[in-house]
């Protein structure tokens, strides 16, 4: 039909164009797809993966995250008419070939065509649809009702707000992921205030805050907890600044919590008496989550709390708790479906452990488990009852020994997840293989990392005794002081679905301990076998060679953590050309330069950040990096001592909508 | 720059006599070379795991990045300077304020110092919580082979035995354990049947009610030379205080078996 003929001819010319423009490098925005306004459409243009395509479609991802929104929200800003009038022109020639003039698929009227769009709910398939054209665009927006931030800095909150009118839940990632191991200095910076400040007049029924690696004050949360009237659930994962008193507000001031999420932050734990602040008449607590808290909270608060909020589905309480207190509290709530103990033994003997048989028998809908701090064969039966059923099991602060946790994981037919203390050994893991089938996440925590001496823990037989019984597993997160290049090669061959493979051989630069040659093949036979892999984290000695095999084969790669390892530029250079999903990467302690730092040039506003520490990179290169990409942020975290100045020890590059930072610490250079 | 103490924070005093003569400045990548051939010299005194000997063929490949991590690690230490705090070095020597502890006295991993090899900020990358978390757990964790150092061998005497055994109070984590080391151990001896049924779990009264079936009791000798029925106090109470052991049979035991008796009517 002509009308179909025309409309394929339109898009040719948009195509092309886009082609001719991402070859020129040029940092103009590309002019919107006039596509046929088919759902489609839209979904073909996100799963396309011809080479043509790819630059746009990462902006298309690009937007879902709104750190991506930010290049195509500078390129709207600034040409914007230029946008209008291309699509008016695309649109009258839609127009034209229409000839009936009769509403198409395009004409819905908006309200129809939101109510349509509220129910798209992955971040992908929004960013796609915001590109289809204005109208989507616009409906789009005012039908998202949760933004997802990947780096704070990528875009401001005032931008965030005038996109998006309507949102209900924000999601926010502060500090670069090394912070979590002390690389970044505090007070970085990834302050939440301004965003809440902007949010209280733009969002005041905001529902939802999740942040991780941001800083959190007292201050902030007693504003969040006053100034948000609908405010529900709060999730702060690995962030600092605060203490007990700013939770001591959120119990307080929040009447319709639903959520209260605490794990793994820098925390001033100055009391439990935050729980007791919960007033009597809230009920509505679904997810509790204290584990990592230190202090002792009222038992008698918590249990009224407990009893009292009927759909409580998650609770984690901390290492406090004792076994007699976890009983009542589970009669109050058999409903749980995820439940982090307190502490799982008894010093002094008040009754049998025949007592505590019962703890667990009436929840039936238990899938989670976690805590069991200090668990021992004594009292590590009590949960057999509820084996059968779960799918996640947390032993990673229970040192169990490997007869221990075979026993226990006979019971276990229905894991998926599982994480571990090394303290198993590799028989415990060949139990893990042979009573878990269907895992698919497995990981195995140091029980004391820093201790060189040790020959305990696990080593590379423990992994292939896994990777053999358990052949689902696409999760790994192992750490071990020893690996062969033979070992991982049958790893990979008997698990090839793995999407996050993430091996730590704890001592820096270790060769394959029977060969001794370095780590090469291991990764490598794991890019070339797992072509499903998004996230890899590298250690033992590597040579270039495992970043030609990851640029190589890696085409799904989107995160990468690489410490101690490369011999030349050419590493990170092979990884750059060669990884185009790639949106994180974080180098420390390798022989990186300039050219490496400079041959991504073009790459890095395609990603979501750089992290390079304790490379050769100068602070000219930087400054190069920085003139170039005005779009991206180029910032150099400076030592107090001497040092040369012209080294630039921690680079850290990402892109945004926002400009430098303004609230840069003075050890923080933006160029 | 403030060589030593930074040499004392990643433990490379012996390296640094070396490092100095070399003079070169471990940031400019054209001493590379240089570096790699001083740093050849001085690898097994940064002390990694794994270095060494093995790793002489791949020195040169490897050279530049240790130099790398030399310098990544200095940096690192200034880091601790600004930082404040959660630096490894401040975690093993201080550590672990916010824990309460409400067992018994549990010996910090800080009173084991970082051993003299190297240790370099954020590695392996494991997160200040669980850092914190498994220094504290790990003084409990008794892996029988662990070289935590004391045994604590006490004696063990059965009546009608011809001789004494000794055990090694600090392999067994609770009474459940050393309840079945003591039946192994003395199986021979035991009329009847001294072994567990298999149930859940053992515990005090269990341990009571086998040894009460067999007319044991099992009782040791305090510091203050009394001797007290096993099975009373917190077992890390317990093996502070325990000198020796000994299962009673026999007329002997019948004196204590009544109140045994009563103790499990009640239970049961």
């Amino acid at each position: 039909m002509n009308p179909h003929r025309k409309r394929a001819k339109t898009v040719d010319r948009v195509d092309s164009a886009d082609s001719a423009l991402v070859s020129s490098e040029s940092t103009q925005m590309r002019p919107f797809p006039s596509k046929p306004l088919s759902v489609d459409r839209v979904k073909s243009v996100e799963s396309s993966e011809s080479g043509r395509m790819r630059p746009f479609k990462d902006k298309i991802l690009f937007v879902d995250r709104v750190d991506s929104v930010e290049s195509s929200e500078s390129s709207r800003t600034s040409q914007f008419s230029d946008k209008i009038s291309g699509f008016d022109r695309a649109d009258s020639v839609e127009a034209r070939v229409d000839s009936a003039g009769s509403t198409r698929m395009s004409r819905f009227p908006d309200e129809v065509l939101e109510r349509v769009l509220a129910l798209v709910d992955s971040h992908k398939d929004r960013s796609a649809v915001s590109l289809v054209c204005k109208e989507w665009y616009n409906a789009e927006r005012w039908s998202r009702r949760h933004v997802f931030i990947g780096n704070c800095y990528s875009v401001s909150p005032e931008i965030v707000a005038a996109r998006f009118p309507r949102i209900r839940s924000v999601t926010l990632k502060g500090k670069p992921r090394f912070s979590d191991f002390n690389l970044v200095p505090e007070d970085w910076g990834a302050d939440v205030q301004p965003w809440l400040s902007v949010f209280s007049t733009a969002y005041p029924f905001l529902e939802e805050l999740r942040l991780k690696r941001m800083a959190v004050t007292d201050e902030s949360l007693e504003f969040l907890a006053k100034k948000f009237h609908g405010f529900k659930a709060l999730s702060l994962l690995s962030c600092d600044g605060f203490s007990t008193d700013g939770l001591k507000a959120i119990a307080t001031h929040c009447k319709n919590l639903t959520e209260l999420d605490i794990q793994e932050n820098g925390i001033d734990d100055l009391g439990g008496h935050w729980l007791s602040c919960f007033p009597d008449s809230l009920t509505s607590l679904e997810i509790l989550n204290f584990a990592s808290l230190n202090s002792e909270v009222s038992f008698d608060a918590l249990e009224k709390l407990v009893s009292r909020c009927k759909s409580l589905r998650v609770l984690k309480v901390n290492r406090n708790i004792s076994l007699d207190q976890l009983q009542k509290l589970l009669s109050h709530c058999p409903q749980l479906m995820e439940l982090g103990t307190g502490t799982f033994m008894q010093e002094l003997i008040s009754g049998p452990v025949t007592e505590f048989k019962n703890m667990f028998s009436n929840c039936r809908n238990l899938i989670t488990l976690s805590g069991l701090w200090d668990a021992t064969p004594l009292y590590l039966p009590v949960i057999y009852p509820a084996c059968a059923r779960l799918t996640f099991l947390n032993l990673s602060y229970a040192t169990l020994r490997s007869d221990e946790l075979s026993n226990l994981l006979s019971h276990c037919k229905s894991l998926r997840r599982l994480w571990l203390l090394d303290t198993v050994g590799d028989k415990g893991l060949e139990a893990v293989g042979s009573c878990c089938p269907l895992l698919e996440e497995l990981r195995v925590f140091p029980a004391d990392p820093f201790d060189q001496e040790i020959l305990l823990g696990v080593t590379e037989s423990g992994f292939v005794s896994v990777s053999r019984g358990c052949p689902k597993l696409r999760y790994v997160l192992y750490f071990c002081r020893q690996m062969t290049n033979a070992a991982v090669a049958t790893i990979a061959q008997n698990c090839p679905d793995f999407t996050h493979f993430r091996l730590c051989i704890m001592n820096p630069g270790q060769p394959d301990y029977l060969t001794k040659e370095p780590m090469d093949e291991a990764f490598g036979a794991i890019v070339k076998t797992c072509t499903k892999l998004q996230r890899l984290a590298i250690s033992g000695l590597l040579t270039d060679r495992t970043f030609e095999y990851i640029g190589k084969y890696a085409k799904n790669l989107e995160t990468l953590s690489v410490a101690f390892a490369g011999s030349s530029d050419l590493g990170m250079e092979y990884v750059l050309q060669g990884c185009q999903k790639l949106r994180k990467l974080e180098i420390r302690d390798c022989p990186f330069g300039n050219a490496a730092l400079l041959s991504g040039l073009t790459k890095y506003e395609s990603m979501r950040s750089l992290w390079m520490s304790a490379c050769n990179v100068t602070m000219n290169a930087c400054r190069v990096l920085a003139k170039e990409r005005p779009r991206l942020n180029v910032e150099v975290m400076r030592d107090e001592e001497g040092g040369d100045d012209s080294q630039a020890n921690k680079v850290y590059v990402y892109r945004t909508v926002a400009g430098p930072r303004k609230d840069a610490p003075p050890f923080v250079l933006t160029l | 720059m403030s060589m030593p103490l930074e040499h004392d924070y990643i433990g490379l005093s012996d390296a640094s006599s070396l490092e100095r003569s070399s003079v070169s400045s471990n940031t400019s990548s054209e001493d590379a070379t240089n570096n790699v051939f001083t740093l050849k010299a001085t690898e097994l005194s940064l002390g990694l795991p794994g270095f060494g000997k093995n790793c002489e063929e791949h020195a040169t490949n490897f050279g530049s990045t240790v130099k790398n991590y030399m310098s990544g690690a200095k940096r690192g230490f200034s880091d601790v300077n600004i930082g404040k705090n959660k630096s490894q070095q401040l975690i093993s020597s201080s550590d672990v304020k916010p824990v309460e502890e409400k067992k018994g006295p549990v010996s910090e991993k800080g009173s084991v110092p970082p051993s003299a090899k190297a240790q370099v900020v954020g590695w392996p990358p494991i997160r200040s919580f669980r850092k914190n978390t498994m220094a504290t757990n790990l003084p409990k964790s008794a892996e029988g082979n662990l070289g935590s150092g004391e045994c604590l061998y006490v004696k063990v005497s059965m009546d009608g035995a011809p001789y004494l055994r000794k055990i090694d109070l600090k392999i067994y984590r609770n009474y459940a354990e050393l309840s079945k080391a003591l039946e192994k151990m003395f199986s021979c001896f035991t009329l009847g049947q001294c072994t567990s049924n298999g149930q859940e779990g053992l515990n005090e009264s269990n341990l009571k009610d086998h040894l009460h079936g067999s007319e044991c009791v099992l009782t040791y000798e305090d510091k203050d030379g009394d001797w007290m029925l096993v099975g009373d106090v917190p077992w890390e109470m317990f093996i502070d205080s325990c000198k020796r052991l000994r299962i009673t049979k026999g007329s002997e035991a019948i004196g204590l078996a009544p109140r045994l008796m009563d103790k499990c009517k009640s239970r049961n």
